[in-house]
């Protein structure tokens, strides 16, 4: 039997699992639309492809599957460009096909002809151009695989037009993967066993924990690990979630907008522990003053996060799964024991940080952006998947949403797309239609991705948007005010539409709250209806993100109120 | 630490695209390609590409990772440190006069080199060495109405498996 090219995708895709795309129809991909149209997969038809591979990202990491996004040729394959690199800096799983023009104009400057491999090809893990319907696919695989394996992250595939159209016998179709194996195995054994002495060893022990936790779904494990040494443990924005933020074990986030206690525990501890991290600058700020007085152990399943900025004294090449499992088997087993006063100091110290500076803010006559997340927190009972767009939307609901489940927390962490959170929402509750799930948003990047409501309205899902309206780019200003002599250059966008009135002509439902007491009742009816909501709540313009580093000060050199 | 140039010969599989993701990682990730030569191994599937660089053993320790991580690299190698053989090639045009006709002759001898095309008022000199020898010869044959010249990267290969 003879398959179009079309149809050897959809088979490929199908060896795959996958059940759901987000793509956006055009030119090069009229025959891929042509054979969807007959295929029982489903897509989500987004309104723009910036939409579709945010939404294959939040979908990604909700459900721990690989995220497809679907798109055409030229405008259509530079759109997601900004979505791929996100996917990339925060290693999501994601496989965006894009349609390129025929293989005989590649290179003429043909319509809508934009070279997407070159384009992508620093931010991806690997892309590649269908030259023959012959390769189709084992690319398609290839792809999946790579996606998935090792440090995960996005893979492109650019298929040309005639070669969807075109025709291949089913028999010649190869599925074999070609891929050169370079993962070489490493031994944990003996790295874990020199891991367990400076554990021993250890008076003030501190873990950190990162994204490759999760991605590595080692949550179990961490909690484990945790309880079984009875260590103090500060997880980043990407790993949020790992660790239940409620167990008494948790300092919260360190970094730029880390707590108190979880920034001077690493500037003083004498072994960090990290499990799943990269040393993203803005966690470690000044290096020289990172874990000054700490010998560092360094797990992460990519080598070229070890030793990138963060010097080790041992580092383990590796995914954080395996290696905990072993470590807590060899804790549990051999009757592995640190003396429970050798720590105690440090935990006593601890417990002193966390009671000098607990997260706080002070309530006033208007609304407090801190109190509307706490207040989300509560009527949700945590159980929320929360996305966020970038700024001071996202680092209020890192520090007041208490993550205790993993993958609830979805955020661009490396790349800070403005513009992620609503389309991210929106894969993440096609993903898991049973949750709540809500974007915490400011009112400068909802508008970067707005155009979303009507695929959310369209496919009835129930995504909640709270706005914390402060007529500000918040984040920009917060530094204006601290850096910039309060010279609000550009930042000031009080011109903001009325979300109300805009999420009703997209046929959501709009409410806003403009005083505290408005805040419970108003997300309490944005929680019950079963309908896309914008909730926008006017908080106090001038509000900061506080505790605070100085960009390029040690992160025990913390302001912690205005 | 102590820069200097590095020798660093990458295995690749040879598709289209491959030189350009080698080419992307030196500059996206800030390092700079000093010398690059590459063509096809016994295998006709697989290319060597060696390529010469600055910077000290920690860049090169983050150089050679990133590399790694391009899914059509099979294997990276650090040859400054290796052992290796390395030689480069440069073909010289020279303006012939009566003047330097012999005095060319001569330098050829002595660089071990080859005169690979003769016309009545230029002639091509080929000569191979390592990297310091190349200069030298470059040096001495600019005083003698050099032209212009074309020289390669450097290839190396180890010498013991």
């Amino acid at each position: 039997m003879k398959l179009t090219g079309a149809q050897v995708l959809f088979e490929a895709l199908q060896k795959e699992n996958v059940d759901t795309i987000f793509g956006f129809p055009g030119g090069a991909v009229l025959d891929i639309f042509d054979e969807l149209y007959r295929r029982k997969i489903r897509n989500i038809l987004v309104r723009h492809e910036q939409g579709a591979i945010h939404a294959a990202d939040g979908y990604a990491r909700v459900s721990g599957k690989v995220g497809v996004c679907l798109v055409t040729s030229g405008p259509g394959a530079t759109n997601t460009v900004t979505g791929i690199a996100n996917a990339f800096m925060d290693s999501i799983p994601v496989v965006v096909l894009t349609g390129q023009v025929a293989t005989s104009l590649i290179g003429g400057d043909a319509f809508q002809e934009v070279d997407i491999t070159g384009i992508t090809r620093p931010c991806t893990k690997h892309n590649f151009l269908v030259r023959r319907i012959d390769d189709l696919g084992r690319i398609v695989r290839e792809a999946f695989h790579i996606a998935r394996s090792g440090r995960p992250g996005p893979v492109l595939i650019d298929i040309p037009k005639d070669i969807t159209k075109s025709l291949i016998e089913d028999n010649d179709i190869s599925w074999t993967l070609s891929l050169p194996n370079n993962n070489k195995k490493v031994s944990i054994e003996d790295a874990c066993a020199k891991a367990l002495d400076m554990i021993r060893q250890a008076e003030r022990p501190l873990v950190i924990s990162g994204g490759g936790v999760l991605l590595g779904r080692a949550w179990d494990e961490l909690r484990t690990f945790v309880k079984l040494l009875n260590v103090p443990i500060t997880s980043t924005l990407m790993g949020l979630g790992a660790f239940p933020a409620s167990d008494p074990h948790w300092l919260g986030m360190p970094g730029m907008h880390g707590t108190y206690y979880a920034n001077m525990a690493i500037s003083n501890c004498d072994l960090l522990i990290a499990l799943g991290v990269r040393f993203d600058d803005r966690v470690t700020s000044k290096l020289d003053a990172f874990a000054p007085h700490a010998k560092v152990l360094h797990v992460d399943i990519d080598p070229a996060s070890i030793d990138k900025f963060v010097k080790t004294n041992l580092s383990i090449a590796s995914d954080c799964k395996p290696v905990l499992q072993l470590l807590n088997k060899w804790i549990s087993d051999k009757s592995f024991t640190m003396p429970e006063k050798q720590t105690k100091a440090w935990l006593e110290q601890i417990q002193k940080w966390k009671e000098f500076a607990p997260l706080t803010y002070c309530q006033s006559d208007k609304i407090k952006p801190q109190y509307v997340v706490e207040t989300l927190y509560r009527l949700t009972e945590g159980k929320a998947i929360i996305s966020t767009e970038v700024g001071q939307n996202q680092m209020w609901a890192a520090q007041f949403y208490h993550f205790d489940y993993p993958n609830s927390f979805i955020t661009s962490g490396g790349l800070g797309t403005m513009g992620y959170g609503f389309p991210a929402a929106i894969g993440a509750q096609v993903a898991r239609p049973d949750k709540v799930v809500v974007d915490i948003a400011g009112d400068g990047s909802i508008q970067m991705n707005i155009q979303e409501l009507a695929t959310a309205v369209n496919y009835d899902l129930p995504v909640k948007i709270v706005i914390l309206n402060n007529g500000f780019l918040g984040m920009v200003r917060q530094w204006q005010e601290l850096f910039y002599g309060k010279r609000y250059s550009h930042s000031n966008i009080n011109n903001v539409p009325d979300f109300v009135k805009l999420a009703e002509a997209y046929g959501a439902v709009g409410l806003r709250a403009t005083r505290p007491e408005e805040v419970e009742a108003t997300l309490r009816k944005g929680l019950d209806v079963a309908k896309t909501v914008i909730m926008d709540f006017h908080v106090e313009p001038e509000e900061g993100v506080y505790p605070m580093v100085s960009p390029g000060a040690a992160i025990s050199d913390m302001v912690l109120r205005k | 630490m102590e820069v200097k140039e590095n020798t660093i010969s990458i295995l690749v599989n040879n598709r289209p695209d491959v030189l350009a993701r080698i080419a992307g990682t030196f500059s996206g990730r800030g390092f700079n390609i000093e010398s690059i030569s590459a063509n096809i191994t016994r295998n006709p599937e697989i290319t060597r590409i060696v390529i010469t660089t600055l910077g000290n053993r920690e860049t090169v320790i983050k150089l050679e990772k990133q590399l790694t991580k391009i899914i059509d690299v099979l294997e990276v190698k650090d040859l400054t440190r290796a052992n290796a053989a390395c030689r480069e090639m440069v073909l010289v045009r020279m303006k012939l006069t009566d003047a330097n006709q012999v005095k060319i002759m001569q330098t050829v001898d002595t660089l071990k080199g080859k005169i690979v095309n003769m016309d009545v008022d230029t002639c091509i000199l080929e000569v191979t060495g390592g990297k310091k020898d190349i200069d030298d010869a470059l040096a001495f044959l600019d005083k003698m109405g050099m032209d212009d010249f074309t020289r390669t990267g450097v290839v190396a290969v180890e010498r013991q498996k």
